[in-house]
């Protein structure tokens, strides 16, 4: 039982990185139905930041808090600066172009982003440093559920509430809404769509890098080549999900994750990957609207 | 004259790219021997070639800018000149027969090497061929087009390791084997959207490369398959050179076939009907069209090619190993259709040849490779989505009155 | 008289829980010019797409009879593809050629259906697929003689006038020979001059043996030419019959309360 737990917790960990990778993926698509493949080296790059950033001030003998807390924001700002730049250069000038064409794109960003990284760093993994701390009160069950499975899950949580709380009642997620159902009708009531758009990337890429950091400091290490599969498993939840739907891609991230903790635990984990990418296949084939997502209506 | 407010814009481009790079071009730790290295030199360098790129795009867009306006006056003087060559058989014939008799007389002129290296480049013509069938003509974006290829290449290791089946017989076999797979996957998923359906395959790519590396009693995992015999010529044995030579020649034969082929298939019912369905599939549909029919001949005509490379490069580097399958080939078989122009044969054999030959012969060059690739992909979809070499139209003519007559050139 | 060539009965489309189209029924018979008119979002549009298999309808049954075999289909749930083969085209409202393709070419895309050459044919050009290509030229060429394009058989499509592009429309379903045409309003945005010169090449493709269904605001087009006129207001057959029974059919009236109706 105490494994079945363990495995359950690992798949909302899991499941809850993959949801705060999924988000970016859904709005962007949401607003300009674009997959923008490049948002896993969004992810990664907020995971390089953080590492590089958390270890020159632990070098430098900075508390640990301060430390979580500084690395975190600069990975939010410059992954935010990353998704606004990337939508400006590669996306922006193609917005009336065939639809495969920003796709293209958008896969060669990914590809430029991920080798930029391995350029001017490195390609060896590189070891992170434990920001999360053993939390005395988790001692008990620390067998079951470490104590970073629990800040990523709280962090996700609150990072969810935040948003849900953006979307609804700010104006800009007023807008994005206004923007995601009908573009032309936004420019007519006086939305900024460029502006929106540019706002969707900022904040899609912000989530992105808080996933990085978490991910970084679960698991100890990272390089160059993790925002790919990463990126793959997100856009997968969120297909699943519903692309397009907030709560689909939060939902598909949670049975995506579930499903993959206790297929390598009760299975195999040789096939892990084989598992998401079939799951893929599959409801692209059989149920290309996802679990909450709305089937497309052809316009003739 | 360059204004003075684009210099400003220019200059805010590169403080903006210093900011951004920062972290990663600058800042380099090493964690275990708690080190920082700061790379100054990297941001200066950033901020130049961004404030530099910046006015050239500039200067680049109002040209571009200029040219649109003179065009509408008169259009045929603008026609680029390779397109005037590639319309007028006066040129095209001697011009194909220079270079195939360059191609030909390439083993004596330059070293083994060499011979080696544009073996290599000639191959990925071949795929970059197959591909553009899928991706340039029909309009599919397939971008796990590297599992045929995969699936060649171990049709041919696993054949000739359990059964002793030679080059030759196993070259239609796994061409067959990857168009059947083609088949198999395109069937469910051809259906989707774009977008969807480069997703899906690019999973399917994924899944093929996994199952190859994981699954050891069928394809020896990670470490590959080595030892597998070269092609044979009528049972004669063959020095080192020799063989090199000698599958120089076949895959300079089996680009000829392919241009050939591609040629054919394109000016002809299907290469319209694939043409027609990458502009409009509802209309297509309307006409009388059958999307799905139509589209997995694309696919598995595009994935047989590959299973036939796939052949040779197994019998070329007599090795075969998931590593030489993973997503990153099918990217650069991409980009070399993209660089080329999507649809226009010439244009991807110098897509496949700069491409491929560059970082050999550009050493310094080669690390960036991949950065070129990705770069290459954005720089074409955002200035010149047609490619270097964008598609001739056929073009016909009528003679006045009768209509009958119709003669054609293309 | 004869049996009808399209009969429609019954048919319905839901969206969710709008009917865009609500128990229409409808016949053409051969040699007809049918028009089918309404105020906008009246569900025409859906209409036709739902005859054509683009949509699938909810309920009701359409069937096709070719005049020549007296072969009889029923359509529903038929893929558009094979809708086309059995003897019924269509154009679109909202123009929808293959912009970057030669006219002629986009006219021999219409010849695709009753043509054969497959992979093996492209390949080796064997003397019946060389036949058939000629076949598809020269067919191809006539009728852009008979739409008036033939001097531009290697533009680009999307070069085209506004007019000249729904004109090729018209050709390109041509060329797929259907005994029933359909035109989603095919003088959409054309100048009187080349209205007045569709309304002979529609008389024309009519008189060579095609009948006619056509969806049009303009009325007066529409009372010249047709037959018979089926009026939809609110996804609903409201009215049916001559242009005159039509004219003065007050239902007809109170649907185009504010726009009038003269010929």
């Amino acid at each position: 039982m105490d494994y079945f737990i363990e495995l359950f917790f690992g798949g909302l960990t899991r499941g809850s990185i993959y949801a705060l990778i999924a988000l970016g993926y859904t709005m962007v698509y949401g607003i300009i139905g674009l997959i923008n493949f490049a948002h896993g080296e969004i992810y990664m790059i907020g995971a390089f930041t953080s590492f590089i950033v958390a270890t020159v001030l632990s070098i430098y003998g900075f508390p640990v808090l301060a430390i979580v807390v500084i690395a975190g924001l600069a990975a939010a700002v410059w992954s935010a600066s990353y998704g606004f730049t990337i939508e400006k250069l590669a996306y922006r000038p193609l917005r009336k172009a065939p639809r495969l064409a920003p796709l293209i794109s958008a896969i060669g960003m990914s590809i430029f982003l991920q080798n930029y990284v391995l350029l001017a760093q490195t390609s060896d993994f590189l070891p992170f440093p434990a920001l999360i701390p053993e939390f005395a009160f988790m001692e008990p069950v620390a067998h079951i559920v470490g104590s970073s499975d629990l800040v990523i899950l709280v962090t996700t949580a609150l990072v969810m509430i935040g948003l849900t709380f953006l979307i609804k009642f700010t104006k800009i997620g007023k807008a994005m809404r206004a923007t995601a159902q009908d573009k032309t009708m936004a420019v007519l009531v006086g939305i900024n769509v460029d502006r929106v758009i540019s706002a969707t990337f900022i904040i899609g890429s912000a989530l992105a890098a808080i996933g990085g950091l978490l991910i970084a400091s679960h698991i100890g290490q990272i390089n160059f080549y993790i925002g790919f599969i990463a990126g793959i498993k997100a856009f997968t939840a969120a297909v699943l999900g519903g692309i397009g739907s907030i709560p689909g891609a939060v939902l598909g991230s949670l049975v995506l994750g579930l499903t993959e903790s206790f297929a390598t635990g009760y299975v195999s984990s040789d096939y892990e990957d084989v598992f998401a990418f079939s799951l893929l296949v599959l409801i692209l084939i059989f149920k290309p609207s996802g679990l909450l997502g709305k089937a497309e209506t052809k316009k003739v | 004259m360059f204004p003075l407010k684009e210099l400003k814009r220019s200059a805010l481009i590169a403080l903006w790219f210093a900011f951004l790079t920062f972290p990663i071009m600058v800042i380099k730790v090493d964690p275990i021997e708690r080190t920082v290295e700061w790379r100054w030199d990297n941001m200066f360098f950033i901020a130049l070639g961004s404030f530099v790129i910046s006015i050239l795009s500039k200067v680049y867009l109002i040209r571009k800018e200029r040219r649109a306006g003179r065009k509408k006056g008169n259009r045929s003087i603008t026609e680029p000149f390779m397109q005037r060559i590639l319309r007028e058989p006066r040129f095209l014939y001697p011009l194909s027969l220079a270079v195939l008799v360059f191609a030909l007389s390439f083993p004596y002129l330059f070293s083994t090497y060499q011979t080696n290296i544009m073996t290599t480049a000639l191959m990925y013509v071949v795929l970059g061929l197959g591909l553009n069938i899928v991706v340039g003509v029909a309009g599919l974006l397939d971008l796990g087009y590297v599992a045929f290829y995969a699936v060649g290449a171990y049709s041919y290791a696993l054949l000739n390791m359990h059964f002793n089946m030679g080059f030759w017989a196993v070259l239609p076999i796994g061409g067959l084997f990857a168009a059947f797979l083609g088949i198999l996957l395109g069937f469910p998923v051809l259906r989707l959207r774009g977008d969807y359906l480069a997703i899906v395959t690019l999973g399917f790519g994924e899944i093929i490369r996994l199952i190859l590396e994981n699954w050891n009693d069928f394809s020896q995992g990670p470490s590959g398959i080595a030892n597998i015999a070269r092609p044979g010529f009528f049972g004669m044995d063959m020095s080192f050179a020799g063989g090199i030579t000698y599958i120089y020649y076949l895959v300079v034969g089996l680009v000829i076939v392919t241009i050939f082929v591609v040629n054919r298939l394109q000016n002809s019912r299907l290469g319209r009907a694939w043409l027609a369905l990458r502009e409009d599939e509802i209309a297509c549909q309307a006409m009388g069209i059958d999307k799905t029919k139509t589209k997995l001949v694309a696919f598995s005509l595009g994935a047989f090619w590959a299973g036939l490379v796939g052949v040779i490069f197994a019998a070329k580097t007599t090795f075969v190993n998931p590593a030489s399958f993973t997503f990153l080939e099918s990217a650069i078989i991409l980009s070399i259709v993209v660089l080329g122009g999507m649809g226009s044969i010439v244009g991807v054999i110098f897509g496949a040849l700069i491409l491929i030959l560059m970082p050999e012969y550009l050493r310094a060059l080669s690390e960036y490779r991949m950065l070129a690739f990705g770069g290459i992909l954005v720089v074409m979809m955002v200035f010149r989505p047609e490619g270097l070499i964008s598609n001739v139209r056929r073009s016909y003519q009528f003679k006045k009155q009768s209509s009958g007559q119709a003669s054609d050139r293309s | 008289m004869s049996e009808a060539i399209l009969k429609v009965s019954g048919l319905t489309k839901n969206f969710g829980g709008i009917k865009a189209i609500d128990n229409v029924d409808l016949d053409i018979r051969p040699g007809e010019i049918v028009a089918l008119i309404g105020p906008n979002g009246a569900g025409k549009t859906t209409f036709f797409n739902c005859l054509t298999g683009i949509y699938t309808p909810s309920a009701g049954d359409i069937r096709l009879c070719n005049p020549k075999s007296g072969l009889k289909t029923k359509l529903n749930g038929m893929k558009p593809n094979k809708i086309t083969e059995k003897g019924m085209a269509r154009t679109f409202q909202n123009i929808r050629l293959f912009p970057t393709m030669s006219v002629l070419e986009n006219v021999m895309i219409g010849r695709h259906c009753r043509t054969k050459a497959f992979i093996l044919g492209a390949i080796f050009r064997n003397p019946a697929t060389r036949r058939e290509e000629e076949e598809i030229i020269e067919m191809s060429y006539d009728i852009l003689k008979k739409i008036g394009l033939h001097k531009e058989v290697n533009e680009e499509a999307r070069n085209l006038s506004y007019g000249a592009q729904r004109r090729l429309e018209i050709g390109r379903a041509l060329a797929t020979e259907p005994f029933l045409l359909l035109l989603d309003e095919p003088a959409a945005g054309m100048n009187p001059k080349e209205t007045e010169a569709l309304v002979r090449l529609i008389r024309q493709i009519c008189s060579e043996g095609h009948s006619i269904l056509l969806i049009e605001h303009d009325m007066k087009l529409v009372m010249s030419l047709s037959d018979r006129i089926f009026v939809m207001d609110y996804g609903k057959k409201i009215a049916q019959g001559t242009p005159e029974e039509v004219r003065s059919n007050p239902a007809v009236i109170k649907a185009y309360l504010g726009e009038e109706v003269d010929a």
